[in-house]
């Protein structure tokens, strides 16, 4: 039999992008075979170049891109010597993409039927119903409800899951040989990724369509994909079957990423995250040598400094590659990071309890005539307590109340109900105006998007210098650019950054401003508001861990709100689990990861990709999409989407809460023997074949 | 929506109210009301006036009462139809109004009829590829013929097309009745102050289009070129300027007094500055309904037009 022909092969392709300044070069040397059915994923933080590559196999980069070297074959046939016209044949038939943002890739003023039946118009130019019943056909097979209603619909008046299953649908109208899918579930929930993940692993079954799957999460990618590159600043610097990369990872990027991300086992005070050191470079100010260098614990001056440096396969012949000219050298082993032990911090005395806290918003609602009163139930009985220094992480998808609970906490809305004791002040209706001097520097917040939180026109030493004069911790002002010094060296920042401004600033060193700010004023309690979600992998670990060393010294109590289960498993405390502003589950870290779960939490434990071979997941993949909190189903907020639901009960009556522990709380219908029955979601398998990693 | 366009007609109302009002307040002095008598009895007669005589004739005229006892018998008589009589011209203003309306309201369907189109096609074309030798010819034409002055224009095109080439007359009184060649060098002038305001525009808009990720999805599924720009880009890049557009017809109304007092068009401008300059007050008054009736319509017709266009906000 003849060697099958890749469906794509990238070979030795750069891509520069033409500004002002001159050519910046935004991928080089770009290597990739992939053959009928493969699944090849691309990792990488920001600017690393992964979907430069996916546009330039789309051949679409825009007026300032171009392909300056190396070629593209689709299916052997070079796709820079096609012409327009047959590259017009070639996209949305034989190669189609999904992208990041659903919502924006949709024409906002055309109906979805329009937007789908011109693939089979003009690829097949088939009829008009053909086309629209093809369309429709597509559509149940995404697995989206009421095929016809989403049909007559317009974009935005459909979920994000939903759109990004309609984008998947156009996408596959043509039965493509390639999908190229550029972050796919990167806008969306991670119980709604977990279902677009599965729908994405049916289809390459099922239909044999190869996929170039590019993201920054290598969970996502482990659980896609066969084949994997590893990119940083513009090249591909490891690339090989997943599972060889995962486990016998050659490249010190590789592993620093690993080591940067929370998987099981790892442990804030035994095993805490190594992260790497320093922030990307910028395209124009890469090193001489290897990109990665001045990040590189191995780096070896006059050996790793200069070029070229090809990538080479670790064992002759293998397909396992990587672009490091010391791997060789390094012993894999031993160099493993020691990661710094702390001890165990004992939590002390409550410092807020929450008592049924309330919230409740009234909407108008309705379109051009009938107006209609709407009352969504943003924060319903929330009752938990917080103690000094200890993490308590509010976890929950969107629309499940945990910017609501954090709004009200800092004095920005009022509550309607219940009460927020923070010593002896309930807080719950004093908004932040009428609060005082020492109960605002009590309470401070972190929030998730550095770059709004900052006055762009001040510097950075005056806006934190602003805070520590604000709440008296110093008046004097030689006292007060001391502490303010005091505060930079805490949080790692050089201290000639006091005179720099947000907009020179990387997104990393923002949030360590951000950080600093509010430490500033001595803070009880911290929110931090998905404090890292907006930062790159490899700067997470930093931002994290300083965090958690700040905390450590002052006793601060941390109010971490977060989606990502990983995060809030290597850090919390105690957990709250949020589902349409009602808590569906409370604990300690150790009760919520392991059963008894609330259906809701083992759903959730289940849908986060973990980047672990060693990781065995049962899978609960839940149906359907978050419903709005302006309409929640009645009785048990989950019922709509919940595997055991019970018809009769859990759709009319509130569930009971039951605790299970001490202090260990599940607001389920669910008899006790079915709780207490549950299997674990996360088992770790004793590595067989190679020890692990992280 | 109709409580919108509701709010809108109320606040119409509110509007000419509180205006005529202050129209009234002014047009009351002294210096005024002697230069509507100067007008109806010469100048000479007036100044051999005796001063009692002065008061019967404005007691007949009805000029000697506060502004405010005018204003309601204005107000009550607008109420019946009746805007009263032009102390200059002594017609009825209705009639007046009428003709001058029927003038500027031709002269704006023409304006209105080039300049459409020619803006919008010049501005999607520049806007297709920004940053290409069209864009940016179209551009600077923009910016050139919006930054002269109508009056520049106006003696420009006067002088070449008029005066040098005798293509068309340079009057547009039209004496000797109605006469379409008189019309040309108005709408002229008025088209290339016009259209580059709204090309600009509708290339923003375009622009701004064309980088979008839905135009980015729409060639990427592999359509043809004139599909994307026509059934993509073009509904969503035409939202922006049609808004615009309709205002232009606010603006034109008084746009037109420069051109039409340069062409001795007898159109509404004229007719405006004419009484304005007289102390013709029931003329000003009704000019004035009428210019404030036109903003509002424009500002109705905008929003409904947006909201057709744009099912976000249709469906919301
Ligand atoms: S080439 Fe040198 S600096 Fe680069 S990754 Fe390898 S050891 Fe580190
Ligand atoms: S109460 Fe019913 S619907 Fe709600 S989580 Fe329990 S079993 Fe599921």
């Amino acid at each position: 039999m003849a060697e099958p022909v890749p469906v794509l092969e990238c070979r030795n392709l750069s891509v520069s992008y033409f500004t002002r300044a001159g050519a910046i070069p935004a991928v080089v040397d770009f290597n990739l075979k992939l053959m009928p059915g493969e699944a090849h994923g691309i990792v990488g933080e920001s600017g690393c170049g992964k979907s430069t590559v996916a546009l330039a196999i789309m051949n679409y980069m825009g007026k300032n891109g171009a392909i300056t070297g190396g070629e593209i074959l689709f299916e052997g046939r070079d796709m820079r010597t096609m012409t327009q016209e047959e590259l017009r044949r070639l996209r949305g038939s034989q190669i189609a993409m999904v992208y990041q943002e659903p919502m924006a890739s949709l024409n906002p003023s055309m109906r979805i039927a329009e937007q789908l039946a011109e693939v089979p118009l003009y690829h097949e130019g088939v009829t008009r119903s053909e086309a629209l019943a093809r369309a429709e056909r597509m559509l149940a097979q995404v697995r989206l409800p009421d095929p016809q209603r989403i049909m007559n619909s317009y974009p935005h008046q459909i979920s994000g899951g939903q759109q990004q299953r309609v984008v998947i649908a156009m996408a596959l109208l043509s039965k493509p040989k390639l999908l190229l899918l550029d972050e796919p579930t990167t806008a969306l929930d991670v119980t709604v990724e977990a279902g677009i993940v599965e729908l994405i692993k049916e289809i390459s079954a099922t239909f044999g369509t190869s996929l170039i799957y590019i993201s920054h999460n290598l969970g996502l990618i482990l659980e896609t994909c066969n084949r994997l590159t590893v990119m940083y600043s513009g090249e591909a610097v490891e690339a090989g079957d997943i599972r060889t990369v995962f486990n016998t990872m050659r490249h010190p990027y590789t592993r620093g990423l690993f080591n940067s991300i929370p998987l099981p086992g790892a442990d804030k005070n035994a095993r805490p995250l190594v992260a790497i050191r320093g922030q990307l470079p910028l395209p124009h100010a890469r090193p001489e040598g290897c990109y990665f260098g001045p990040r590189c614990d191995h780096f070896l001056a006059g050996t790793c400094d200069r070029r070229p440096l090809p990538m080479v396969p670790v064992e002759p012949g293998s397909s396992h590659n990587v672009r490091c000219a010391r791997f060789r050298d390094i012993d894999w082993e031993r160099a493993k990071p020691k990661p710094i032990e702390r001890a165990p911090v004992t939590a002390g005395g409550i410092v807020l309890n929450v008592e049924d806290l309330t919230k409740h918003y009234t909407v108008e609602s309705g379109a051009l005539l009938i107006k209609a009163k709407k009352t969504v139930k943003a924060n319903e009985k929330i009752t938990f307590r917080a103690r000094e220094a200890e993490t308590v992480a509010i976890v929950g998808e969107s629309g499940c109340g945990k910017s609501t609970f954090a709004k009200v906490l800092m004095g920005l809305e009022n509550a309607t109900g219940g009460k927020i004791g923070l010593g002896e002040l309930d807080l719950a209706n004093l908004p932040v105006q009428r609060r005082d001097e020492s109960t605002i520097s009590r309470l401070q917040m972190i929030f998730q998007n550095p770059f709004d939180t900052l006055n762009p026109s001040h510097t950075v030493g005056a806006q934190i210098a602003r805070v520590i004069k604000k709440f008296g911790v110093e008046r004097d002002p030689r006292k007060i650019e001391e502490r303010l010094y005091q505060l930079l060296d805490i949080v790692k920042l050089p201290r000639e950054f006091a005179k720099r401004r947000p907009r020179q600033l990387s997104g990393g060193q923002k949030q360590r401003v951000g950080i600093a700010r509010a430490f500033a004023g001595d803070p009880k309690i911290v929110i931090a508001d998905e404090p890292v979600s907006a930062l790159d992998v490899s700067v997470q670990a930093a931002v994290t861990g300083l965090l958690m060393d700040i905390q450590r010294e002052n006793r601060t109590t941390l109010l971490f709100i977060s989606h990502d289960l990983s995060v809030v498993r290597y850090l919390a405390d105690r957990v709250v689990v949020m589902y349409l502003g009602q808590i569906m589950e409370k604990g300690t870290t150790e009760q919520i990861f392991s059963p008894p779960y609330h259906p809701y939490t083992e759903a959730l434990l289940s849908a986060v990709p973990i980047a672990d071979t060693n990781v065995k997941k049962r899978k609960i993949v839940l149906q359907g999409e978050l419903p709005s909190p302006s309409n929640p189903p009645k009785g048990c907020p989950f019922s709509t989407r919940c595997p055991y639901v019970m018809k009769g009960i859990c759709d009319t009556a509130p569930p009971p809460q039951r605790e299970f522990a001490p202090r260990h709380v599940i607001a389920c219908h669910l008899d006790e023997a079915t709780l207490l029955a549950m299997k674990p979601v996360i088992t770790i398998e004793p590595a067989t074949i190679e020890p692990q990693t992280a | 929506m109709l409580k919108l366009i509701g709010s809108r007609l109320l606040q119409m109302l509110l509007i000419m109210a509180v205006v005529s009002l202050v129209i009234f307040a002014i047009f009351d002095s002294d210096k005024f009301k002697k230069q509507i008598a100067v007008a109806e009895l010469g100048g000479f007669a007036v100044s051999a006036l005796s001063d009692q005589d002065y008061q019967a004739w404005l007691d007949r005229k009805g000029l000697n009462v506060p502004f405010y006892d005018r204003y309601f018998k204005w107000v009550a008589g607008v109420a019946r139809g009746d805007l009263g009589r032009s102390y200059e011209k002594s017609e009825p203003v209705s009639q007046l109004l009428a003709k001058r309306l029927i003038n500027t309201g031709m002269l704006a369907f023409w304006v209105f009829a080039l300049m459409v189109p020619l803006s919008l096609t010049l501005g999607i074309i520049a806007g297709m590829k920004e940053g290409s030798v069209r864009d940016r010819a179209v551009s600077f034409i923009a910016v050139l013929t919006t930054s002269l002055p109508e009056i520049a224009t106006a003696i420009v095109l006067t002088v070449i097309l008029a005066l040098g080439l005798r293509w068309v007359p340079a009057n547009s009184a039209m004496v000797n009745g109605w006469d379409w060649r008189q019309l040309i060098l108005p709408v002229l002038t008025l088209v290339l102050y016009d259209f580059g305001y709204v090309a600009r525009m509708t290339r923003a808009s375009m622009a701004e289009v064309m980088t979008s990720q839905y135009i980015r999805t729409a060639v990427l599924k592999g359509l043809p070129y004139r599909r994307v720009i026509l059934r993509h880009a073009l509904r969503n890049a035409l939202i922006a300027p049609f808004t615009i557009i309709v205002l232009q017809l606010n603006w034109i109304l008084s746009g037109v007094v420069v051109v039409e007092v340069f062409f001795q068009y007898a159109g509404f401008g004229q007719l405006l500055l004419d009484a304005a300059l007289f102390g013709d007050v029931y003329v000003i008054q009704a000019a004035t309904l009428v210019a404030v009736f036109i903003a509002v319509l424009s500002q109705i017709i905008s929003d409904i037009g947006y909201t057709l266009l744009n099912p976000r906000i249709r469906f919301s």
